[in-house]
C-alpha cells in the first residue's frame, strides 16, 4: 500500500485542524500525564469522552482492521495523527493496556472471537483494559509468578495476588499471567495466559495510594474467581511466550499499536518556558548564572540522550562496548527527567512548596506531581540500580 | 524551537576508515611501555614515530590537496584525535593541525600557500596564543610594530621546544594579526619549558621580543578574527576528542583490575560499590563519544555556524568533565597501588587535568553555552 507524499500532507492538514478545532477545554483539574496517573472518575470520564471522540473522528486504530472498529489503512497515517496529537498537546488516549498491548495480540494471534468481541470496544473506550503480570513477591522476575489457574469444567478458578495493576479499579479486563502447572521442570512452561474479565465474585480490587497522593493503581485479589475456560488464550503452557510477545508490543518492538498519545512529553523547553515570570534575588531566574550553569548541564543530559540514540545505529562508533547506549537507554533517560523535573520544582522559590490543590501553586502543582510520578519510571521496569548492575555484567562484563 | 536544537550525527566511510586505521595504529605504536618511556623527554614524543605519522598523511588530513594534504576536513582529525588519546600518545600532531587551521581559515584562498604545504608534509608548527593563564582573556598585549618587529612574551606554548614554526597572535595596528616565526629566529634561551602535570604533553613560555617578521610571514586583515574564534573552538573539540579517547582507555583499565583484583575473598567488581560508578564513567563516555563526533558532523571549511559552536563547546565541557571523574576514580578503586607512580591510573589523572585546562574548562564553555541557548 504506497502512500504518496502529497497523501500525507494533506492528511496531516486534516488532522491538525481536527485537533486544533476539537482540543478540549482545561477541565480545571489535572489531567493524567500518562495511563498511570488516572486517580478519579472524573479524570476517567473525561479521559473516556476524549478517546472515544478521536476514535470516531477516525485517528485511533487506523491501521486495525476495518471490520473491527479500525481505519484499515497504512501505518502510515496513524504515526502523522500521532505527532500532530503530540504537537496540539492534546490529552492521552488512555486505554494503553488494550491500544497498545492487549489489542496488537488479539490482533495478531487471537481466535475470530476473540477480535470480533474484544477490539472495537478497546478502540472505543468502552472496555477498559489492564494488565496482571507483576506479583508482590516477584517485581521484576516474572517467570515466577504463582497465581494460580486450576481448569475445573468449563471453568478456571483463579487464586493469588497481582499488584501494580494499572487502571485496576476501572478495568473491564485483564491479560492475566497465571500458572496452570506447578509442577513444570522449568518455571517458564507451567504459565498460561488469559483474557481475563474483571467484573467476577472474588476478583477484588484495592486502588493503592501513590506517592502523590492520588491513585493510579490497585492491587487485584483473585479468591477462587471462576472465570469461562474460553478465556485462555492460546494453550495452556504458552503463557510465557505471549507475555515475551506482550512486552515486544510494550517496546515499540513489534507493531500493531492503535495508536494514539500514550503519554505527555514534558520537555526541557516546557521547564525554561515557565521560567520567564520567575524572579530570583529581584532579577529574572535565567539571569542568574549558577541557576543558568545547571540548565545548560540539564540541556547537555537531555541532548547527549538524543545523540546516544542516532550514535547507537552507527557502528563503528559502538565497537568497545557494544549494545551500551541501547541497554543504559532506559537508566539514562529516567534518571535525566527526574533529575530536570526536581530542578524545576527548585526554581520556584517559596511557590515550589506549594502542591496540587493549592490556587497559588505554579501550573497547579504540575512539576511537583510530575517529579513524584517520575519516580515510576526509575523504579518500575527495574530500578535504575538494577539497570546499573545489568549495564556492569552485561556489558562491562564484571562479576555478579 | 527547541533547547535541544541540532541532533545531527553522521560518520562517512573515510571517517570510519581512518578511525580504524587510526586505532590499529595508536595501539601497535603506542603501548604502555612507550608511553612511560617519553615522560621524561625533552620533546615527549618519538621522532621515528612522527615519521611514520606524516608518511601517513596525519599532518595533511585536514589541509587541502592543493597544498598536499588529503582534503578530509578537521571532522576527520577527530577519529585521529581519539585513537591517540585512548593510547595516551602524546606528539605535536594536535597542536600542528590546529596551527594548520589557524592559517588556512585567516586567510580564505590561501590554498597553495608554501607555509601550509611545509606542515602537510611534517613541519611541526604551534601556535602562541596565551598570555596568562586566562582562556577568556581577549587581551593581547604582545604587538607586531609597523617595522615588523614582534615584543611580548606567550604562555602556555603547546610542543614550543619540538616546534619549526611558531603562528603568534598579536596584536597589529589595532587588530589581531598572525606573525609566522621561525625557530631559528628565536633568541637563545627564548624558550623556557614548563614542567607541566601531564607528562605526556609540552608546553613553555616563548619570548618573541625583538624577532622580526617579513611581511611575506603577517596575516592581517578581517579573517583573522574569526580564524581565531574557530582556532579555539577546534581546539576545544580536538581535546575533547582526545580526552574521550583517554577517558574510555581509563575505563578499560578501571574494569581490568575490577575483573581480577579480590579482596575479601570476592572480586572488587562484585561490589556495587565499585560497579555504579563504572557504570557511571560508561555513560559519561558514551556521552563523550556522541558529543564529539555530532560536533565533527557540524564543522567544515567554513566559519563555524552557532549550531557548531554550541557543539565543540558540549563536546569540550562533557568529555574533559568525563576523564577527570573517569582519572579521580580510577586511582580511588585502584587502592594502594592506585597511590603509586607505577600505576597508570595516574597517567589518566594527570591527563585530565590537563585537558580540562585546554581551551578553556567546563564552566568556560557552559558559561558560553547559557549565552547561546537561554538568552
Amino acid at each position: 500500500m504506497s502512500v504518496t507524499e502529497q497523501e500525507q500532507e494533506e492528511f496531516r492538514i486534516e488532522v491538525s485542524a481536527w485537533m486544533k478545532d476539537n482540543q478540549p477545554a482545561d477541565p480545571g483539574f489535572l489531567l493524567p500525564q500518562t495511563f498511570m496517573e488516572v486517580g478519579d472518575e472524573r479524570q476517567l470520564e473525561f479521559l473516556r469522552e476524549w478517546q472515544h471522540k478521536v476514535w470516531s473522528a477516525g485517528y485511533l486504530g487506523m491501521a486495525w482492521p476495518k471490520e473491527y472498529g479500525g481505519g484499515g489503512v497504512a501505518p502510515v497515517f496513524q504515526a502523522i495523527a500521532d505527532r500532530e496529537m503530540r504537537r496540539h498537546a492534546v490529552p492521552i488516549c488512555f486505554n494503553v493496556i488494550g491500544l497498545g498491548w492487549a489489542g496488537p495480540l488479539i490482533n495478531d494471534i487471537g481466535s475470530e472471537r476473540e477480535k470480533e468481541k474484544y477490539l472495537k470496544r478497546i478502540l472505543s473506550a468502552e472496555d477498559i483494559w489492564c494488565q496482571g503480570f507483576s506479583e508482590p513477591d516477584h517485581g521484576s522476575d516474572l517467570g515466577n509468578a504463582q497465581t494460580r489457574a486450576v481448569r475445573d469444567g468449563d471453568e478456571y478458578v483463579l487464586n493469588g495476588q497481582k499488584i501494580w495493576t494499572t487502571m485496576g479499579n476501572f478495568a473491564h479486563y485483564m491479560i492475566l499471567l497465571a500458572r496452570t502447572n506447578p509442577n513444570t521442570e522449568r518455571k517458564y512452561d507451567g504459565l498460561s495466559y488469559f483474557l481475563s474479565p474483571m467484573d467476577v465474585p472474588g476478583i477484588e480490587t484495592r486502588p493503592i495510594r501513590k506517592i502523590t497522593g492520588e491513585y493510579g493503581f490497585t492491587e487485584t485479589f483473585f479468591t477462587d474467581a471462576r472465570i469461562p475456560a474460553e478465556c485462555l488464550m492460546g494453550e495452556e503452557g504458552q503463557g510465557w511466550k505471549i507475555a515475551m510477545q506482550t512486552l515486544q508490543y510494550e517496546r515499540g518492538a513489534e507493531a500493531g499499536n492503535a495508536g494514539g498519545l500514550a503519554m505527555v512529553r514534558v520537555t526541557i523547553d516546557d521547564m525554561i518556558a515557565q521560567l520567564h515570570d520567575v524572579s530570583r534575588d529581584g532579577e529574572p531566574v535565567l539571569e542568574d548564572p549558577v541557576i543558568r550553569d545547571q540548565l545548560v548541564q540539564l540541556i547537555m543530559e537531555e541532548k547527549a540522550i538524543s545523540l546516544g540514540d542516532r550514535r547507537a545505529h552507527i557502528n563503528p562508533l559502538t565497537s568497545d562496548y557494544p549494545g551500551s547506549l541501547l541497554l543504559s537507554h532506559k537508566l539514562r533517560a529516567t534518571e535525566a527527567t527526574r533529575r530536570m523535573r526536581q530542578f524545576a520544582i527548585n526554581l520556584q522559590g517559596a511557590a515550589g512548596g506549594l502542591y496540587v490543590g493549592d490556587d497559588e501553586a505554579r501550573q497547579g502543582g504540575f512539576w511537583q506531581r510530575a517529579y513524584f510520578n517520575s519516580f515510576s519510571a526509575t523504579i518500575g521496569g527495574g530500578t535504575s540500580q538494577v539497570q546499573a548492575n545489568i549495564i556492569a555484567e552485561h556489558i562491562l562484563g564484571l562479576p555478579k | 524551537m527547541s533547547v535541544i536544537g541540532n541532533t545531527s550525527l553522521r560518520l562517512s566511510e573515510e571517517q570510519a576508515m581512518l578511525l580504524d586505521v587510526a586505532r590499529e595504529f595508536c595501539r601497535n605504536k603506542s603501548p604502555m611501555a612507550s608511553v612511560r618511556a617519553q615522560l621524561e623527554t625533552d620533546t615527549g614524543f618519538d621522532e621515528a614515530l612522527w615519521g611514520e605519522m606524516v608518511a601517513l598523511g596525519w599532518t595533511g588530513i585536514a589541509l587541502p590537496e592543493s597544498c598536499g594534504g588529503s582534503g578530509l576536513g578537521i571532522a576527520a582529525v577527530v577519529t585521529v584525535a581519539e585513537a591517540m588519546g585512548r593510547a595516551m600518545l602524546g606528539t605535536p600532531l594536535l597542536s600542528t593541525t590546529l596551527a594548520a587551521q589557524l592559517l588556512l581559515r585567516s586567510r580564505p584562498g590561501s590554498e597553495a600557500d608554501a607555509v601550509l604545504a611545509d606542515i602537510a608534509a611534517g613541519s611541526r608548527t604551534t601556535v602562541a596564543l596565551l598570555e596568562n593563564a586566562d582562556w577568556g582573556d581577549t587581551g593581547l598585549s604582545c604587538t607586531l610594530a609597523a617595522d615588523g618587529v614582534l615584543t611580548g612574551t606567550k604562555k602556555f606554548v603547546a610542543d614550543a621546544e619540538a616546534a619549526a614554526l611558531f603562528v603568534v597572535v598579536v596584536e597589529h595596528e589595532g587588530a589581531p594579526a598572525l606573525a609566522i616565526v621561525r625557530t631559528e629566529q628565536l633568541a637563545e634561551g627564548a624558550i623556557t619549558a614548563n614542567t607541566l602535570i601531564d607528562q605526556t604533553k609540552r608546553s613553555a613560555t616563548v619570548e618573541f621580543t625583538g624577532v622580526t617578521v617579513a611581511p611575506a610571514d603577517m596575516v592581517t586583515g578581517p579573517g583573522v578574527a574569526s580564524a581565531l574564534r574557530d582556532f579555539q573552538l577546534l581546539g576545544a573539540l580536538l581535546t575533547a576528542a582526545e580526552a574521550t579517547g583517554s577517558a574510555a582507555s581509563c575505563l578499560d583499565t578501571i574494569v581490568d583490575y575490577l575483573k581480577t583484583r579480590k579482596q575479601f575473598g570476592k572480586l572488587i567488581g562484585s561490589y556495587q560499590a565499585l560497579k555504579h560508578p563504572a557504570v557511571e564513567i560508561l555513560t559519561q563516555v558514551d556521552a563523550s563519544r556522541s558529543f564529539i563526533y555530532h560536533a565533527a558532523t557540524l564543522v567544515g571549511e567554513d566559519p563555524l555556524d552557532r549550531d557548531a559552536e554550541i557543539a565543540c563547546r558540549m563536546a569540550k565541557a562533557q568529555a574533559t568533565e568525563t576523564l577527570r571523574y573517569a582519572g579521580d576514580r580510577a586511582v580511588q578503586f585502584h587502592g594502594g597501588m592506585g597511590f603509586t607512580y607505577e600505576c597508570d591510573a595516574q597517567l589518566y589523572i594527570r591527563r585530565a587535568q590537563w585537558s580540562q585546562q585546554q581551551f578553556g574548562d567546563a564552566q568556560h564553555h557552559r558559561k558560553r553555552l547559557a549565552k547561546l541557548l537561554l538568552d
